[in-house]
């Protein structure tokens, strides 16, 4: 085996589940010791040839070659012997365990004297352990606690026991799924340190991303999916964020497009008055004394790591009835009181008062998977003039409102029978989207609005948030996007453990800045 | 009443003695549901022990084979549990009341069948019963299990079967044959719990003989915060209420009146509704008990 062998080489694979044509004809090599970029859109097909190669999936034809040797394997664990490992995005711990047991369930190893009794009973040598672990992790710069429960640890520590599993188990070539999807900006840069290091002590690393600008700090060469297909395959040296955005989505993307300058100020849309939830509530902080406006036609944008309180403010927002016992402090929106007191109003009748939403989570709070678009396109607008006339919904305005709608906002497929499950994320987002702005809504809280969603429709939703304000709206993000925060908003929030720790005007802030106070400013 | 040093004496005795099948049945639930299945079939997994073993006592004379025979009376019905949730993925909480159901129901016919009674068996005789063993034997349990629990590979699995069974899967182990194996090891043990109750601390089956205490020990698991030796602590709570319980009958307060027996019969189930009203929430449970696992 010489060095020009390629740590991983995909040669034709074809993947097909039931119509869809997941992987065509794909090749790839990976260079030993370098990392490799994954790029692609959503349903690209990306993950499907990923998961083919460490072992949860089979394809259908095509080979796998490893350090130059053919391989099939029927499950992971076969992938993971043979030095194959994936980091996955929502990482596999159990939180109330610390790292050592984490690592080691399913690697066990127990010393010889043990030996007369079944595996699955023989004392874990934790002690042997945990001298590997901490040497692992000195070589390779993966520092942590290993007593702690993991659910203690910061998420980038997390991921570093998701790195240290598989050198645990000697893996040569590390998969890392979306991996920066849920980090700081500082925590990347120390991924990005780690990664480094990993590969210049022989590893290979492959990075499946849709971070274009990660991708260009990182990595050593990309491949470019699209629609199943490779579609581009070179070195990052001479390429441009441009351009790998154009490969991916098939045709010239403008991300860069300066919004116009803000609006004149006008009245708050939403005044929030020295707000507190205690900490019960769905979440590690208690919200504690926040205090901002949105005005109309601005975007205020609240910048966080996810689980800083911002999920806690957007259900205190739309859900005041449900907390009013436990909370404290007043909010009004569009000139009405919604919490104040023992005064709470109802989400309905939030959402009458001209409140468009992109809740947070589509598929449990935004959608009906399981019903088709035009009935999701209906929800909560079912009581509306011209949709509900004397107590029954008009189907054939629906009808008519819905096609218009999927048209102005590129739902695909234009259907509007098929499942709302069945759309694609970017499709599920734009389907909400036409359906808040039915409404001509006054006021915009739109909640991770681009989480999950391709290029393309980033482009578009933005564009359709900026109208929003320009039509005179006030605007709600809430985003752990960092790009998207900055790029759209007026002004800038940053919440960490419940409070607003910075505010930034429009301008005043950069990507540093803001992750410095999403990590918790001087104490990380 | 006098509280002299005899009387706590034989209270103590008494509160390991009736605490035993309570000790069996919790390490039983903590088992099945520290791998992340609901197990509220533990009174019917406990009854359908309490009976085979009798049965089986009675036509060998041995008290060993009764506890063999409650044994695998508990690991049939608990394979039969574990077919339904794990393999067929159904509601745990119905699944589990059909048990209870079933092992209420198929209990009494079957004594009407071998005894032709359907409210009890003849009594044992003095040598087909246990007179100590089952209390030794269920605080060996008690050490075992948690020692298994913390130090070997099985033991973490469970764990992890229960806390986050997707990162068992990708580690290489298979969820539902630990979930599977964890239940019917359940059931075994749970009647263990039924057998004691039957063949030591009573000397018949008698219809419905469990009486609650299989719920009453998935109290005891919620209030040790499915830990063994926690557990195991509340189950001597639990016993101590029911030894008072049988050592205040008859007791006069404030003048000649005795207390009604039934208020004071009260005093065990009074204890567990206080203790899961104080201590629920605060309780944390494994993360996805209940949750039935399959892949993607």
């Amino acid at each position: 085996m010489t060095n020009e062998t390629p740590a991983v080489e995909l040669r034709g694979l074809q993947k097909r589940f039931g119509k869809v044509q997941a992987n065509e004809d794909i090749h790839l090599r990976v260079r030993r010791g370098s990392i490799h970029a994954i790029i692609g859109e959503n349903g690209a097909g990306k993950s499907t040839a990923m998961k083919m190669l460490y072992g949860m999936y089979r394809p259908d034809a095509g080979e796998i070659r490893v350090h130059g040797e053919q391989r099939s394997w029927a499950s992971p664990s076969e992938a993971i012997a043979a030095g194959i490992g994936m980091v996955h995005q929502h990482f596999m711990l159990a939180g109330p365990y610390n790292a050592v047991e984490n690592i080691v369930a399913g690697a066990e190893t127990s010393e010889p004297r043990w030996r007369w009794l079944p595996r699955a009973f023989r004392p874990v040598d934790a002690t042997g352990a945990r001298a590997r672990l901490e040497k692992l992790a000195r070589q390779y710069g993966l520092e942590m606690n290993f007593d702690a429960p993991v659910e203690e640890l910061a998420v980038g520590v997390q991921q570093r026991i998701e790195i240290l599993k598989l050198l645990y188990r000697d893996a040569s070539i590390l998969i890392l799924d979306e991996p920066t999807a849920v980090l700081t900006p500082q925590e990347t840069e120390e991924l990005f340190v780690n990664l480094r290091k990993l590969c210049a002590e022989g590893k290979t690393v492959l990075i499946i991303t849709h971070k274009l600008k990660e991708v260009m700090a990182i990595a050593d060469h990309v491949t470019v999916f699209r629609a199943g297909k490779v579609v581009g395959d070179i070195p990052r040296a001479g390429t441009s964020v441009e351009e790998l955005a154009s490969m991916m989505v098939g045709r010239k993307v403008n991300l860069t497009a300066a919004p116009p300058p803000p609006p004149e100020r006008g009245e708050a849309v939403l005044d929030v008055r020295e707000l507190s939830l205690a900490s019960s509530v769905g979440g590690k902080h208690p919200i504690q004394n926040l205090s901002f406006d949105v005005r109309a036609g601005e975007i205020v944008g609240i910048a966080g790591v996810e689980g800083n309180g911002q999920s806690q403010l957007l259900q205190l927002l739309l859900h005041p009835r449900a907390y009013r016992k436990r909370s404290r402090g007043e909010i009004h929106c569009l000139g009405q009181p919604i919490l104040a007191g023992k005064a709470a109003l109802a989400t309905a009748a939030i959402k009458a008062l001209g409140v468009g939403v992109i809740p947070e989570d589509r598929h449990r709070e935004g959608l009906l998977l399981e019903r088709p678009v035009l009935e999701n396109f209906l929800l909560g607008l079912h009581q509306r003039a011209p949709f509900a006339r004397r107590g029954f919904v008009s189907l054939k305005a629906v009808r008519s409102a819905a096609a218009r709608a999927i048209e102005e906002y590129d739902v695909r497929p234009r259907s509007l029978e098929v499942a709302a499950g069945g759309l694609s994320g970017g499709n599920q987002q734009k389907l909400i989207i036409a359906r808040e702005f039915e409404r001509s809504p006054r006021f915009m809280v739109a909640a991770q609005p681009t989480r999950g969603v391709d290029v393309g429709a980033i482009e578009f939703i933005h564009q359709r948030i900026l109208r929003a304000r320009a039509e005179g709206a006030g605007v709600l993000l809430v985003s752990s996007e960092l790009d998207e925060i900055l790029a759209l908003s007026d002004r800038i929030l940053v919440m960490y453990e419940g409070r607003i720790v910075a505010r930034f005007n429009r301008g005043e802030a950069t990507e540093q800045s803001l992750g410095i106070h999403m990590g918790g400013g001087s104490h990380s | 009443m006098s509280l002299d040093f005899a009387m706590w004496e034989q209270m103590a005795g008494s509160t390991l003695r009736v605490s035993t099948p309570l000790l069996f049945a919790v390490l039983g639930g903590l088992l099945c549901e520290r791998a992340g299945v609901v197990n509220i079939a533990l009174e019917g997994l406990m009854l359908v022990g309490a009976f085979a073993a009798v049965a089986a006592a009675l036509a060998t004379g041995s008290p060993w084979t009764g506890a063999a025979a409650g044994a695998a009376a508990g690991l049939v019905f608990a394979a039969i549990y574990a077919l339904m949730v794990v393999r067929l993925r159904a509601n745990q909480i119905v699944a589990g009341t059909a048990i209870n159901m079933l092992a209420a129901g198929v209990t009494p016919f079957l004594c009407k069948i071998l005894y032709d009674s359907s409210g009890a068996s003849p009594n044992l005789p003095l040598d087909s019963r246990f007179a100590i063993a089952p209390v030794w034997f269920a605080w060996i349990l008690v050490v075992a299990c948690w020692s298994w629990l913390h130090y070997t590979p099985s033991g973490l699995w469970v764990r992890f079967a229960g806390e986050n069974p997707e990162a068992l899967d990708t580690a290489g182990v298979s969820v539902n044959r630990v979930r599977w194996l964890a239940v019917i090891a359940s059931g075994a043990i749970a009647g263990l719990g039924g057998a004691s109750l039957s063949i030591f601390l009573s000397s018949s089956f008698t219809r419905n003989m469990t009486a609650g205490r299989g719920f009453m020990a998935l109290a005891a698991l919620i209030f040790g915060k499915w830990k063994p030796i926690p557990a195991a602590a509340a189950c001597l709570l639990f016993g101590f209420a029911d030894a008072a319980q049988i050592r205040l009958q008859g007791v006069t307060l404030w003048g000649e009146q005795s207390v009604p027996v039934q208020f004071i019969q009260i005093l065990p189930y009074l204890l567990t509704v206080l203790v899961l009203a104080g201590v629920v929430g605060k309780s944390r449970s494994p993360k996805s008990l209940g949750l039935p696992f399959h892949r993607g």
